[in-house]
Order: structure tokens, then C-alpha cells, then sequence
């Protein structure tokens, strides 16, 4: 057993949990944070893709270990109160989703694809971008499409702030 | 996965003495084999040492003719490296094409050469640059550094720290990914040094794990192009034959890639 420290959608939390926890684990079952899921249980899927200091990485491929003294941000620490985060909208508005079980991950690493390439963005590199992601449904067109449209958003709202 | 226990070492002496005190303990450096290994139950260490956070293994250096990437670097940030991608940007490109960005942000270049995956990227590029693997006991030569599927030249406990790289006048690397995994199903790294030797590796290839072609190596040392393989059959023997692709199939496909990887290098 190991006390964690983390910081958690800007909340300071703590956990005595065994050393083979994932975080994905201390997220969804000790802080109750059932946003982030588990698809594949194999690494390949990406539905438990989180950011770690700023990095949208796989939550079930990291001990908790590994992130003690982090700064974690999961799905449900995206939007600002009752307003969506732009991804959030863009992927509400293109209907970029069916089941929705894989929409989370594909959130996270959407924002952080946007966060690197900036309004760079064309289908090919979201195409190429979302490897590291898998959507069950097939429906990757409107995903596709949801990022794209959530890149301009995003720089629309860089700039106002 | 079975219980373990964690430890975040804090230098290349510490992690060495985490480990010697560890039954059964093996080295975390990015974790993006061995804890989805760990979860299938199929590596259950007693410890594990995490490398991740220690200062003087994560960098990227560049001075004159030599590039060295320290062995807790991630793929992201060797790839995303400026100085690298304009000094050796082949290896830059091969960084960026390894997994997806998630494996990409915490894997390692140490990692991956010592977990030795016959279909791994960086073994491709360590052999055909004739780089030198610096670990806590000792320099290793890429040709001594591989064994075989997953086996390395490395004793129990020893701990890579740097991947030092002698700059080549030209070099490239083109892969096959597997359209499910993404796994390269061959990969050709090609490079030509500034002394003019020609040294040419193939991941996902042999059953041996990564492995030169000398066929290639002598056409392309007469002849710095694509075109100049044309003619060039490459043997199928020792080469894997498995449900993704038959041997001879392979075996062209490293052709089909160092010509590609020729072509990148200019």
C-alpha cells in the first residue's frame, strides 16, 4: 500500500491504494470519477485517455505510482460549470458520437491534438492523430468531423481570453 | 496484475540498489509493454523501479558529430526534439512514428531497446547507425547489444542510460505498419555515414529479431538510390512467416522499404 497525492481537475486528493493500481482505478473506483473508462483492458483502445501534466496519455497503462504528484484532468474536469468545453460542443453538435462509450478518450486526445497542431488541422492528420483510439460504433467520420470543427472553436476561444 | 511494489528512483545509483534489493524486480521506463504484460498476468515482479523521473536520463544532446539521447527520454520528446530534427531528423520522424501520441508520450528510447521487440522502431535505427548503447557498467556496440526476440546484451540489473548515435551524411527510415496494431510489419532504417559506409537494418522482419542487409548495403554503397535496388531479391531465409504476412512477402517488403527509406533520406 502507498498514500498517492494528486491533484485531480484542480482538486488536491489523496488514496491509500495497493502499488499495482492504475490510475484509471484510483479515478473510477476511489474517486468515483466513472467518466473515464475502460474499453480494452489491452492498452489499445484509448477510452481511459486522460491528461498527466498536460499530456493525454492511456490512465489504464500508468501505476498510480507513476502519477503521484501529478496533475491529473479527466473528461469531467473539462467544462467550465454548465458551459462545454468547445470539443464538448463540437462533438454534441456533429453528432460525433453513437454509443458514447469511447467518447471520453477520444475527448481528451482530440483536445490534446488540438492543443498541438493548433487551427493546423486537416482530416488526414485527426485521421492519423486518433490511432491511439477506437471507436467500436465505426463512427469515426463525425468524430472526425467534430474535431475539425472544434479546432476553430478552440482558437476562436484562445484568442477571447 | 498480481500485487507489486513501486519505487520512483531518483538517480541511476538509486534505481541499481531498488533493484538489487527486489526478489524478483524488473525496471519501469514508460511502462508501455511491460504493464499491459503485468495485466495479462504475463510478468508479475515482485518490484518495479521506476526510471521515468530521473533527471540525468531524460534529454536529447547534440555536440558536433555526435547525438546522444538519454535512455528515459520519451518518443514525444525525441521526436519534437529541434535540434534533433535538424541534425538527424530521420530518427526525429522514426520517434514520431512510433504507437500512437498516448504510447508516444510515455515511452522510452531505453525501453524499447531493452525490452528488444522484434517489430520495435529504434532497434532499426541503433543497428543501421551503428550507434552505442551506454549503460550504468558499460558501453555496448549495437552489433554486440542484440540477441534475439526480446533478448539484449544487458545483465540482470544493468540499467541503459544514453543511446549515443555518430551523425550520418544521409539517413532514413520507412515502415509497413500493420493496419490493425500499427506494429511495423517490416521496417527499413537505411544510413550512410560520412565516412561513406553503408549500413542497412530491418525490424519486423527476421525471426532473429532486428537484422542488417548486406545485399542492400553493398548495392546502395555503389549506388545512393532508390532505382539501385531494383534488381535486388532479398532471401527469405530466417525470416518470419506468420498470419500477418508469409516470409517472402517480407522479404520484398524490406526491398519495397529501404527503397521508400532511401528515397526520405535524399
Amino acid at each position: 500500500m502507498s498514500t498517492i497525492k494528486l491533484t485531480v481537475n484542480g482538486r488536491a486528493v489523496s488514496a491509500d491504494v495497493e502499488d499495482r493500481t492504475l490510475l484509471v482505478h484510483l479515478l473510477r473506483d476511489h474517486l468515483n470519477l466513472t467518466g473515464t473508462h475502460v474499453g480494452c483492458d489491452t492498452s489499445q483502445c484509448g477510452a481511459c485517455v486522460v491528461h498527466v501534466d498536460g499530456r493525454a496519455v492511456k490512465s489504464c497503462t500508468m501505476l498510480v505510482g507513476e502519477a503521484n504528484g501529478a496533475n491529473v484532468t479527466t473528461i469531467e474536469g473539462i467544462s467550465k460549470g454548465e458551459e462545454l468545453h468547445p470539443m464538448q460542443a463540437a462533438f454534441r453538435d456533429n453528432h460525433g458520437l453513437q454509443c458514447g462509450y469511447c467518447t471520453p478518450g477520444m475527448i481528451m486526445s482530440a483536445i490534446d491534438i488540438v492543443n498541438r497542431h493548433g487551427g493546423n488541422l486537416d482530416e488526414d492528420t485527426v485521421r492519423h492523430e486518433l490511432e491511439g483510439n477506437i471507436c467500436r460504433c465505426t463512427g469515426y467520420h463525425n468524430i472526425v468531423k467534430s474535431v475539425l470543427d472544434a479546432a476553430g472553436r478552440m482558437k476562436v476561444s484562445a484568442a477571447a481570453e | 496484475m498480481y500485487e507489486t511494489h513501486y519505487h520512483r528512483a531518483s538517480s541511476v545509483e538509486d534505481a541499481a540498489a531498488l533493484f538489487a534489493k527486489g526478489s524478483d524486480a524488473k525496471f519501469l521506463a514508460g511502462g508501455q509493454t511491460l504493464l499491459p504484460v503485468m495485466k495479462q498476468r504475463l510478468a508479475a515482479p515482485t518490484d518495479v523501479v521506476d526510471l521515468a523521473k530521473i533527471p540525468a536520463m531524460i534529454g536529447v544532446e547534440v555536440s558536433g558529430d555526435t547525438v546522444t539521447i538519454k535512455a528515459a527520454t520519451t518518443h514525444y520528446d525525441v521526436a519534437t526534439n529541434t535540434a534533433l530534427q535538424k541534425t538527424l531528423p530521420a530518427l526525429a520522424h522514426l520517434a514520431g512514428m512510433i504507437g500512437d501520441p498516448a504510447v508516444r508520450y510515455r515511452g522510452t528510447i531505453g525501453g524499447s531497446l531493452a525490452n528488444n521487440d522484434p517489430a520495435a522502431d529504434y532497434p532499426a535505427a541503433v543497428l543501421a547507425l551503428n550507434a552505442t548503447v551506454k549503460t550504468n557498467k558499460r558501453s555496448i556496440s549495437a552489433e554486440d547489444f542484440f540477441k534475439g526476440l526480446f533478448t539484449t546484451a544487458l545483465e540482470d540489473g544493468e540499467i541503459i542510460t544514453a543511446v549515443s548515435f555518430p551523425v550520418p551524411a544521409k539517413a532514413g527510415y520507412a515502415k509497413f505498419r500493420h493496419p490493425a496494431s500499427r506494429f511495423a510489419l517490416t521496417g527499413v532504417f537505411v544510413a550512410k555515414s560520412k565516412s561513406g559506409d553503408v549500413r542497412v537494418a530491418a525490424t519486423g522482419a527476421s525471426q532473429n529479431g532486428v537484422m542488417r542487409v548486406p545485399s542492400i548495403e553493398q548495392a546502395l554503397k555503389a549506388n545512393w538510390s532508390a532505382s539501385a535496388l531494383d534488381g535486388i531479391k532479398v532471401s527469405a531465409d530466417g525470416l518470419m512467416s506468420d498470419i500477418h504476412g508469409a516470409a517472402d512477402y517480407r522479404a520484398n517488403l524490406i526491398k519495397v522499404m529501404a527503397q521508400r527509406a532511401v528515397t526520405e533520406a535524399g
